[in-house]
């Protein structure tokens, strides 16, 4: 399971990137890896708000439906429109290929209480052990 | 397996488990009055004694395959090949519940699998569930399909005056407490060009029917076209009679984004108002905002054609809240039922006896509308139903049909229940079952009854 040093987390498991002004948003390898093999990605639509800790969409895999909770809040810019035909890029590729979506964030500070890799990674060894 | 409820013994030890003393105090929380209200039950009778009862009890209903009968309004008295009781009877399909299990229930699936395929042939569209309760049901389900498509930011509904009044009332129902604004069926003359200009960008759906309550044939081309000028994305919902499309274009043809309706003509009995059976078909596109069960064709592992349920993620036992519907199960017997009804019929078939409820409708409209005292309202093309202007009210024509006259006849039904100032307006079901004979017993009823009316009336409440 991979852990990108390069993004911040959330509890939930959804991941932020900082490009330029904008935040790039996704959901974590490990996230993806519980899902197992995902067939259909929901996503708002372009022009849309989301909150942080606020459900923004829903990946459905071939066992659960899981909702997806924004890291930060913002105006949705772009969604990552492969999805929609290749929900797998989530699998392969959960912190490259398999973005959702891109926000203008409305409140940059709020990058500062998510989560780095080696806090992230202190949640996943502790959901593990349950 | 033991059928036998919980045992005392049972019941003692649930109890323990959860720390409550008695079954009393688990219910404590519950008023005192609805608690164990009193039953006001009879003393148990023997089975010979409650047979007795219950023929006695049937035998006060006027059974609707032994008497002529023009009453419709949403159920009619169609033909059922006695093919169908047969079938349905058989042992394996006993149980209509879901079918989850693929290994032990291939049966059950494939029937819904070929009737999700004919439905969608019959109405034009490009999948259908595997059924809903009844048309009313079926009607709700679109409404929320909408709002899902568009994630709940629409909050409009608009619904056609000439839907039936029944449906309208389980739409509003269903959808209580989800702040939607239903509009456009308040003025029952509403016409579908007034219909169509309250169409706006916040509206989610459009739902017309066709045949309507009132048996008219809505003019479906270019329909969807004149609500996407309103609005480019607003749904079109179409309400159709599955026997009409014997006849008729089907709805799909015509650009509808969700065609349903009641599926009780396809060869289901009158069954004292259900079961019936909601049959619901969409566009792909909507697949994932779709309610209920979807039966798919597979491969087994060794490469064989097989059928199980799929896309389940979108219903409440892994969506919970989220999920699009509450249907949890389907309307699997009557499914099956229309499913051979279908069958035995063929497409040459369902075109004979559409054409039979049209070719006689159209001669009933034609005898009633040059007797005194009646005239027929239907002016757009009809089906097998169609509105009559009465010289008295219905409840007093139905009364004459029933009790006065010379047999026992089932007259129209009273519009005057669903539109204040209609009480004179009987809807008028002719279907394949009413015989030329009926059909003219049927008038000569009518005019005697005007004959007496004109002549001072009352007098036939002898």
């Amino acid at each position: 399971m991979k852990i990108d040093p390069n993004v911040r987390y959330s509890e939930s498991h959804e991941w932020a990137r900082q490009a330029d002004d904008l935040i790039i948003i996704g959901i974590s390898d490990y996230a993806q890896s519980t899902l197992s093999d995902i067939v259909y990605i929901e996503l708002p639509e372009v022009g849309d708000e989301i909150a942080k800790g606020e459900q923004f969409g829903v990946v459905e895999s071939v066992k659960a439906a899981a909702d997806v909770y924004a890291p930060m809040s913002g105006e949705v810019v772009a969604i990552n429109e492969a999805l929609e035909d290749q929900p797998e890029l989530v699998n392969e590729d959960a912190f490259g290929e398999g973005w959702l979506l891109k926000i203008q964030p409305s409140d940059p500070g709020e990058w500062e209480s998510l989560l780095d890799a080696e806090a992230y990674k202190k949640v996943v060894e502790a959901e593990e052990a349950h | 397996m033991v059928y036998l409820p919980h045992t005392d013994e049972e019941r003692r030890q649930m109890l323990e488990a959860i720390g409550v003393e008695s079954l009393e105090a688990l219910f404590a929380d519950i008023p005192p009055a609805y608690r164990y209200p009193e039953l006001g039950l009879p003393e148990p009778l023997s089975e010979a004694e409650i047979l007795q009862e219950l023929t006695e009890l049937s035998q006060a209903n006027l059974n609707a395959s032994l008497v002529p009968t023009f009453l419709g309004a949403g159920a009619y008295r169609h033909w059922s090949p006695s093919v169908i009781d047969y079938l349905i009877s058989r042992g394996e399909f006993a149980t209509a519940y879901t079918p989850y299990q693929p290994e032990v229930s291939q049966g059950t699936l494939q029937a819904i699998f070929e009737y999700q395929s004919m439905i969608c042939d019959l109405t034009g569209m490009e999948v259908a569930n595997a059924s809903h309760y009844d048309g009313a049901t079926a009607t709700a389900e679109a409404v929320i399909q909408a709002i899902n498509v568009f994630r709940l930011k629409r909050k409009k509904i608009v619904l056609s005056p000439t839907l039936h009044p029944q449906y309208r009332e389980v739409v509003r129902t269903y959808t209580q407490g989800m702040g939607l604004d239903i509009v456009g069926d308040d003025d029952p003359q509403r016409s579908l060009e007034a219909l169509i200009a309250l169409v706006d960008a916040d509206t989610a759906c459009v739902i017309v029917q066709s045949p309507n309550f009132l048996g008219e044939i809505e003019p479906l081309a270019g329909l969807a076209d004149r609500i996407h000028a309103q609005d480019p994305r607003t749904l079109l919902a179409v309400v159709t009679n599955p026997l009409s499309l014997g006849l008729f274009t089907p709805p799909g043809d015509y650009g509808a984004d969700i065609v349903l309706g009641e599926g009780q003509p396809l060869g289901l009995g009158l069954n004292f108002g259900g079961p019936y059976l909601g049959f619901y078909a969409t566009r792909e596109k909507y697949l994932r905002q779709l309610a209920g069960r979807l039966v798919g064709e597979t491969v087994d592992v060794d490469g064989k054609r097989g059928f199980t349920l799929t896309l389940s993620t979108r219903e409440q036992h892994i969506r919970r809240e989220k999920a699009t519907s509450n249907i949890c199960t389907n309307q699997g017997l009557m499914a099956l039922a229309a499913t051979i009804y279908l069958a035995a019929l063929g497409k040459q078939g369902l075109r004979k006896i559409a054409e039979l409820n049209y070719h006689k409708a159209h001669y009933a409209a034609q005898q009633i509308n040059v007797l005194e005292g009646y005239e027929v309202l239907t002016t757009k093309p009809f089906f097998n139903e169609f509105m009559v202007a009465c010289p008295a009210s219905v409840e007093e024509i139905n009364d004459f049909l029933l009790d006065d006259y010379d047999i026992e006849i089932i007259g129209g039904y009273d519009l005057g229940r669903n539109f204040p100032g209609w009480e004179n307006r009987m809807l008028i079901a002719v279907t394949e079952m009413n015989s030329r004979e009926e059909i003219d017993d049927f008038i000569e009823a009518l005019e005697e009854f005007a004959a007496i009316h004109q002549a001072g009336g009352g007098d036939h409440h002898d």
